[in-house]
């Protein structure tokens, strides 16, 4: 009976109407980091859809991931004002450090690397966030050791 | 405190006034997201042990704000009611400037601004280049209060004009007033507010929703964020007073997720709002019932668009519809709605209380009052700031920015995000006014200003923002899905070297095509990046596919870097920004860049002193160009 992604306090929280698809699927983001798809049944039936309706929304927002997260998810910043002042350098240094291309992860699950459509920090960029916490003003070689010092932190646990 | 009579909002203002701490100097820090990123809460926790220490406790205040708007300068601080100003702080610096604080408001020299190194600093924030010519009517409040306290709100005359329409003005007179005031949609399309409500007032069907538009998905901009955490009361107050004068009852505020301290701060204020009786039944006892609820947006841009944003808020794709009927006559549930941007939500409280005719003395002639901009990319000086409507790109890129970075030149401005332009260097003097923007081949959109110098090419900006449009195409209509993705594959080629010049008029017609034939605004718009790179800078796509070469040393296929033995003093600090090891050499003898270590990053350009500039850029080695790739955006 110990469901890991029991969701039934959430859903005892809505109304049940499919207009509250998306808040449920934050909240369920939110707290295990991703949507498990062993949720989307129970999800379907509190809403009365289907659950191919409740995956094509899930699937369509970026935010939304059906895999739990690595222990670092690094994502770097491409808007506009990040770009001209050197984003995509950032991004591929990263990819160099880790040897992954954004968007996949390190084969051991320790970091996930993305890159985002703009994080509203312009005026500091280049900028990317790191578990969360945003780092302005970003070198590709600042970018570099920043990767080596988790990798080290990574090593030492 | 509740609420329940509009008097009881003059009586808890006054109680407030009378009950505020009387300190001789307030330190006041910003902490918007900006602020944190840069360092501001290790500063506010040596600024409060120092204050502790010090023993200038009940002496000096400390006020935690949202942003000020100058966030190249983060973490910053404002040392009140001197107006001292000081930028790019350590928590180091914080006992300096308590024991100044405390000692009569001295001004501590070594921390002020200074113009370049060895200037006189600049004591006040009014008087730094950044805030000087600017008109700072929505952001100015956001030095002074703390966006967590409903009570600083108040303090400051917040939900007076809210009062003020319930119990002094019908709905029509609001309307009439907004109308009266010129006030244009500040999300970029620019309609006449008033007139909007008006159609929603008229529109048959009940409830009436209001619409708070925060889904700030233009790259490159974030006034909303700024507003959003530096005043969450004041959007509320503007969405409480639509909503009364339009008749509606549900109210529905969608911040994009990106946004972690706005939808914390809007939350907060909404929760405040509802206890103190200015949301809910009876809305400071009058007759009026009205509520909000926050939404999250989920990282997809194209809920921006109005359609796309109902889909959103009533849980589907953010597939947009073609309009009409627009959202004014059936919007959520199919019921009228009022969608307004965050930055026009904010303008209503103000025109209620100052009147429409304060808020008309300044702009340009179809475009009223302030606007606010992200001044951000390759320029001095860079944040938000708020000008009136009709100044010139060039008075906020040269006199409020500082003009481009030392050693580079401006070559052009892109303003309003994917769906706006790139004007060049030479039409800076165009006004920031919906028409004149428009005639000039950008828009106004919703304030984004990037700045780009010698160091932006131009095929690479247009490559940039198709691409952008491609990911973010929700696949609805075909012109869009397919025609973006086309753009990018036919510009990746040319920045590749790898395209022949009747591409150029491949180009234009596929944008064209894709201008006349896609579904929603953000489809018909995407290409306008292209087209008016094609308009203004022809000759750099020319030089791509006819040379083979980027006059601007961007794009990596066609690119080599060297360092001139004659110039290059041997600094090193190429050598230290180098990610890939490439560059060796020895102190102070000239240094070497290895072509087959190097990763064409363009690092080692921007770390040579702009005095020395000893790193060339030239064309790819053996002018050749590099291997055909698929797609080269992640």
């Amino acid at each position: 009976m110990n469901d890991p992604f029991d969701i039934r306090d959430i859903l005892r929280g809505t109304g049940g109407r499919p207009g509250d698809l998306i808040g449920i699927l934050q909240t369920v983001q939110d707290r295990f980091g991703h949507v498990p798809a062993a949720v989307l049944p129970s999800l379907a039936r509190h809403l009365r859809l289907s659950p191919g309706e409740i995956y094509g929304v899930l699937s369509f927002y970026p935010r939304f991931s059906l895999r739990p997260p690595a222990r670092h998810v690094i994502e770097v910043c491409l808007g506009t004002a990040c770009h001209v002042r050197g984003g995509e350098s950032v991004a591929r240094e990263i990819g160099r450090a880790l040897a992954i291309n954004p968007g996949q992860t390190t084969p051991g699950g320790e970091f996930d690397l993305k890159t985002v459509n703009c994080l509203g920090c312009c005026a500091i960029g280049p900028v990317l966030r790191v578990d969360g916490r945003i780092e302005a003003r970003v070198t590709p070689a600042r970018a570099r050791d920043l990767v080596l010092e988790l990798q080290a932190g990574e090593r030492k646990a | 405190m509740r609420l329940a009579h509009p008097g009881h909002l003059a009586d808890w203002r006054t109680r407030l006034r009378e009950e505020a701490p009387a300190f001789e100097r307030t330190i006041v820090v910003t902490a918007g997201t900006c602020g944190r990123a840069s360092g501001a809460m290790p500063l506010i926790e040596a600024l409060r042990s120092e204050i502790d220490g010090q023993g200038f406790i009940g002496r000096i205040g400390l006020l935690i704000t949202g942003c000020h708007g100058y966030c190249e300068a983060e973490p910053s601080l404002v040392v009140q009611p001197e107006g001292y100003f000081y930028g790019r702080l350590k928590p180091s610096d914080a006992a300096e400037i308590v024991a100044a604080a405390g000692t009569r408001g001295r001004f501590v020299e070594r921390l002020g601004y200074k113009r370049k190194p060895g200037a006189r600093p600049v004591r006040r924030l009014a008087d730094l280049p950044f805030y000087r010519k600017q008109h700072r009517r929505l952001t100015e409040a956001h030095l002074g209060l703390d966006p967590e306290r409903i009570e600083d709100y108040v303090l400051r005359g917040g939900y007076g004009a809210l009062a003020k329409a319930l119990f002094e003005m019908t709905a029509s007179a609001v309307i009439e007033a907004v109308e009266a005031s010129g006030l244009r949609g500040r999300g970029g399309a620019g309609f006449p507010t008033g007139f909007k409500w008006r159609i929603v007032r008229n529109a048959a069907g009940h409830p009436k929703h209001v619409v708070g538009n925060a889904d700030e998905g233009d790259p490159g901009a974030y006034m909303d964020r700024g507003l959003l955490e530096g005043n969450p009361h004041a959007i509320l107050e503007g969405m409480i007073i639509g909503a009364y004068a339009v008749g509606a009852s549900e109210g529905c505020l969608y911040v994009r997720a990106e946004y972690p301290l706005a939808v914390a701060n809007i939350r907060r204020a909404v929760d405040q709002a509802r206890d103190c009786g200015l949301l809910g039944e009876n809305i400071l006892g009058s007759e009026f019932h009205f509520d909000v609820r926050v939404a999250q947006g989920a990282g997809a841009f194209v809920s921006g668009e109005e359609t796309a944003l109902i889909a959103s808020i009533e849980g589907r794709r953010p597939h947009p519809r073609p309009r009409p009927p627009y959202p004014s006559e059936s919007g959520l549930g199919g019921r009228p709605t009022v969608i307004n941007n965050v930055e026009t939500w904010a303008n209503i409280a103000p025109i209620i209380d100052r009147g429409p005719d304060w808020f008309a003395s300044v702009g340009a002639k179809r475009s009223r009052g302030t606007k606010i901009f992200s001044l951000v990319g390759r320029v001095r000086r860079t944040g938000l700031v708020e000008v009136p409507m009709g100044v010139s790109l060039r008075d906020i890129i040269e006199d409020i920015g500082g003009g481009a970075l030392p050693g580079h030149t401006l070559k052009a401005v892109q303003t309003g995000g994917p769906s706006g332009g790139c004007l060049p260097a030479a039409s800076l003097d165009v006004k920031v006014d919906y028409e004149d923007l428009a005639r000039a081949g950008s828009i106004m959109g919703s304030g984004g200003l990037i700045v780009l110098d010698d160091r932006a090419c131009m095929v690479d900006v247009a490559r940039y923002f198709v691409g952008f449009a491609a990911e973010e195409s929700c696949g609805k209509c075909a012109p869009c899905r397919i025609g973006t993705r086309r753009l990018r594959d036919m510009l990746d080629r040319i920045v590749a070297g790898l395209a022949e010049p009747a591409d150029l008029d491949r180009l234009e017609s596929l944008a064209r095509t894709v201008q006349a034939a896609s579904l929603c605004g953000l489809g018909r718009t995407a290409v306008n990046p292209v087209l008016s790179t094609l308009r203004y800078f022809c000759a750099e796509y020319k030089a791509h596919i006819e040379d083979r070469s980027c006059p601007a040393g961007v794009c990596r296929d066609l690119l080599s870097y060297a360092i001139d033995p004659g110039l290059c003093t041997g600094c090193g600090l190429c050598r230290k920004a180098c990610p890939a090891g490439a560059i060796t050499g020895r102190p102070r003898s000239p240094h070497a860049v290895s072509g087959e270590r190097c990763v064409k990053c363009g690092a080692c350009a921007d770390a040579c002193p702009p005095d020395v500039k000893a790193v060339r850029i030239g064309r790819a080695a053996d002018g050749s160009p590099g291997p055909r790739r698929g797609r080269r955006r992640p």
